[in-house]
């Protein structure tokens, strides 16, 4: 299964599900990221971690640690 | 009776703009009680009896970050009169997310929608009475920045307090959770009020172990959640979170018309440069060379002196008149000294030397160079105060009133050596404190702060410190206090505190003399030693960082980062000057009380000593009661290299300030006034000790608990005491640990035996390494957080 880590900078993604379990999981909901959303793949940080999506209109930053947590699918 | 308001929203929504706009001056910062998540209170402007608070900015109400829990209990357990919930305009459908758990909190929510100036400029359009309607709240348009609307927003939400009108949120979730929330909800019966059965009916079924604990008699409904669980795949917390989003997605399309708009706007075009892939490390690089260099080294550097030197010390040359002037009249006088003292030992050449003891120039002496100079020198040291517009240093006033009343030696020197030198040491950094936190204020509010922790957050997090820690160490170079008073900008908690407890291990200037005093004596100045002092600095943190974040202090709370990158935009004169002042003035009241009374016990032991059974006034600090002290600790040093009474009495008045090691070394030594340096010491340091043990007396000193203004701010910072003696004594005993291994092994090195010293080293080390090695798990739940407030 694709998850966000493996998206690249420019790539329009959707969200299919979060994996993982308490605090990590309910914060990335918490911040909007839910079943079916779309999410846009800003950049990488210049050290390669954390990176910069865009999602309900505004920019969010998250390690690539956690979003190996966000299964997700091409548009 | 008063009317109380809880101000609630997300960061950046400019809930504190909003919250200085309409309390004024009448504000109290302090701390949650028992946690370090800043406090805010405040009185509506025009009318006292209103209480505004500001609840920490949060995302959601879960149950895993200290704010957001702080932020719930004070709601649950406080029942504000209304709750005025701030949501930025610009990011609407993020920011009514927590709004759908505050309508059903069962207390009156009204909804400002902040930044509508930006919103009408973007040409977006926002309908007030669709919000309305699909909230449950009545809804008010403000722009906090602007100041337009406030009044009339705050105003309404006394207005609604004063009707009590509940609010009964309009939202609802699909079919299937609807039916589960109402069996749910009968299930309760009468343990809560009507108007909160909802808010339990989902705190039961996102099973919140701490809303349980909160009210009696609450129904067992795990079977009916594992059930919609098992129907819906998905756990029932976030089925809940799920159902929220979905239902604002549902209706924000008939609140918000967005103006399509494909060409980037401003923040966008900032950001694309400063967090790009290789420009960004580079402007990083030069916005801290500016914050650094303008707060520490030039204009901080120069309020420092002028206040350390100038107010707390003899005085100053108003705006620098005759300064210039009066340094000049100086050099010349010195400089004739030295010649009038080489000529009169028959020398045909002076060489002149600088306060450090440096020959920096050889004049040739002919008989009327020498008359000349002799002239000069008898007319004695010059005062400043002939030249230009002399203001007197607070010493030097408080003296001159002291001699005027004929106060005893005793209280005089108290006062002055005690008091005055001790707080004025500290109040000595405030001005630099001041222009730091300007920065930080300035850096927080434009929105660069988020992007420092986006670029550097992947190095520091491996030590358990936070992208934001780097300002705390850099400034700590400079000083420990405004270092540690920086790490106000670090959000999560345990960064926080780990920033804290390990800033003051880079070596700060005042530790510089103590650095140049044991390179000159024991190393003929070699050039390592000071690179190797800020080396063992930087490796003390990451060491430090990675054995605390597996021990149990830091343990119990997640770690989650997911963080905002806001946009971003001008600062305000007045937030930026409010800020700055918030921060400087509670160092200052609450670092004052601490190191006032450390610095008097300081003097006391060892001005103050006993003579024939009496405890008399010394002039000879050899014989105080400090030295006693100094005698006795003295033996815990020795394993240390350095275990004779002076080192122990340096070590200790290094407490007042690091650069006191190196005075009272050289008073101990029988020198009464040696350079910044200690150069007229050197030679007796290297008889008395080994390198070996003068690095670990090095290593100690850099290491261990800081001074007593650094430990105010820790103290402050830490807000809690348990915390603030795991901070001093770990550091203290970290500090010892290293030093007695660099002395142990640097001794065999050095061709010394294999002692028992050896064996307890080895095995220190070993231990060392497991600490630092040993498995870890990330915990993923806030634990040991009590409901109540």
């Amino acid at each position: 299964m694709k998850t966000l880590k493996d998206t690249y900078p420019g790539e329009n993604v959707k969200v299919v599900k979060i994996n993982g379990t308490g605090a990590v999981k309910r914060r990335i909901m918490d911040m909007g990221i839910t079943k079916g959303i779309e999410i846009f793949v800003r950049k990488v940080a210049p050290l390669g971690d954390p990176v910069e999506i865009k999602v309900r209109g505004y920019e969010l930053s998250l390690r690539k640690a956690d979003s190996e947590l966000i299964a997700v699918e091409e548009i | 009776m008063s009317i109380k308001i809880a101000l609630a929203g997300n960061p950046n929504s400019g809930k504190t703009t909003l919250f200085n706009a309409i309390t004024g001056s009448n504000q109290f910062v302090g701390n949650w009680p028992g946690v370090t998540v800043e406090k805010k209170e405040g009185r509506l402007k025009w009318n006292k009896d209103i209480i505004i608070t500001d609840l920490p900015g949060i995302y959601s109400l879960s149950p895993y970050t200290l704010e957001e829990v702080v932020s719930r209990n004070y709601i649950l357990n406080n029942k504000p009169d209304v709750i005025l919930n701030i949501i930025d305009g610009t990011n609407l459908e993020r920011n009514l997310y927590l709004t759908t758990q505050l309508a059903e909190l069962g207390i009156p929510v009204l909804i400002a929608v902040n930044m509508m100036d930006i919103v009408d400029k973007n040409g977006d359009e926002i309908n007030i009475k669709q919000l309305s309607k699909n909230t449950g709240c009545e809804v008010v348009e403000i722009s906090a920045l602007k100041g337009a609307g406030i009044k009339e927003a705050a105003d309404r939400a006394v207005e609604i307090a004063k009707e009590n009108k509940k609010t009964i949120p309009a939202h609802s979730f699909s079919k299937e959770v609807e039916r589960v929330l109402g069996e749910i909800s009968n299930r309760i019966g009468d343990s809560v009020e009507d108007s909160q059965k909802r808010f339990y009916a989902v705190k039961l079924f996102e099973r919140d172990e701490k809303i349980r604990d909160t009210a009696k008699d609450l129904p067992d409904v795990e079977k009916i959640i594992e059930d919609t669980e098992e129907k819906m795949d998905d756990d029932s917390e976030s089925i809940i979170t799920n159902e929220r989003y979905n239902y604002i997605s549902s209706i924000i399309g008939d609140c918000l018309k967005k103006k399509r708009n494909n060409s980037l706007s401003l923040s966008d075009k900032i950001d694309r440069i400063v967090t790009n892939r290789f420009l960004a490390l580079p402007i990083f690089a030069v916005v801290m060379f500016v914050v650094y260099y303008i707060s520490i080294t030039t204009v901080g550097g120069i309020a420092t002196d002028w206040a350390n030197d100038g107010v707390f010390g003899d005085g100053w040359h108003l705006f620098g008149i005759g300064t210039s002037a009066y340094e000049e009249a100086y050099d010349n006088y010195e400089t004739s000294e030295q010649i009038v003292s080489s000529h009169n030992e028959g020398l045909s050449q002076a060489k002149i030397l600088d306060e450090d003891g440096n020959i920096t120039d050889t004049i040739d002496i002919t008989p009327e160079s020498a008359k000349e100079a002799e002239s000069i020198a008898e007319a004695g040291e010059p005062d400043p105060a002939n030249y230009g517009v002399w203001v007197k240093g607070i010493p030097v006033i408080i003296e001159s009133g002291l001699d005027a009343v004929h106060c005893a030696d005793w209280l005089k020197s108290l006062i002055l050596d005690g008091i005055v030198a001790g707080v004025g040491a500290v109040l000595g950094f405030v001005p630099q404190m001041f222009i730091l936190f300007m920065f930080l204020a300035i850096l927080e509010s434009c929105g660069y702060m988020a992007r420092i922790a986006f670029i550097m957050d992947r190095i520091f997090r491996k030590f358990g410190l936070s992208g934001k820690s780097f300002i705390p160490m850099l400034i700590g170079t400079g000083c420990g206090v405004p270092g540690i008073m920086a790490s106000r900008t670090i959000e999560n908690d345990r960064d926080r505190k780990m920033t804290i407890m390990t800033t003051t291990f880079i070596p700060c200037g005042a530790k510089l003399p103590i650095i140049a005093l044991i390179a000159g004596a024991l190393f003929n100045g070699a050039w390592w030693v000071a690179p190797s002092a800020y080396f063992v600095g930087i490796a003390a943190i990451i060491c430090s960082g990675i054995i605390l974040k597996k021990t149990k202090m830091f343990a119990g709370e997640p770690a989650p980062f997911v963080m905002e990158l806001p946009s971003y935009h001008l600062p305000t004169v007045t937030n930026v000057l409010r800020s700055m002042w918030e921060r400087g003035w509670s160092f200052i009241k609450k670092a004052g009380s601490i190191i006032l009374l450390s610095t008097i016990f300081i003097w006391f032991t060892s001005n103050f000593g006993f003579v024939d059974g009496h405890i008399r006034m010394l002039d000879d600090l050899s014989s105080g009661i400090l030295a006693s002290i100094g005698n006795v600790i003295s033996p815990i040093f020795a394993p240390l290299g350095w275990g004779d009474w002076k080192s122990s009495v340096a070590a200790i008045t290094g407490l007042v300030a690091k650069e006191n090691v190196v005075g009272t070394l050289g008073i101990l030594f029988g020198f009464a006034d040696v350079s910044e340096n200690g150069t007229q010491i050197w030679g007796t340091l290297a008889n008395s000790y080994t390198a070996a043990a003068a690095y670990s007396f090095l290593v100690f000193n850099l290491l261990c608990a800081p001074c007593f203004a650094a430990m105010g701010a820790i103290k402050r910072e830490m807000n809690n005491t348990k915390w603030f003696f795991f901070a001093v004594g770990y550091q203290t005993i970290f500090a010892y640990v290293v030093s007695l291994c660099v002395y142990q092994i640097g001794s065999l090195f050095a061709g010394g035996s294999f002692g028992i010293g050896t064996v307890v080293a080895i095995l220190l080390i070993v231990f060392f390494i497991y600490m630092l090695v040993r498995p870890y798990k990330e915990p993923s739940r806030l634990k040991d957080m009590p409901i109540k407030v």
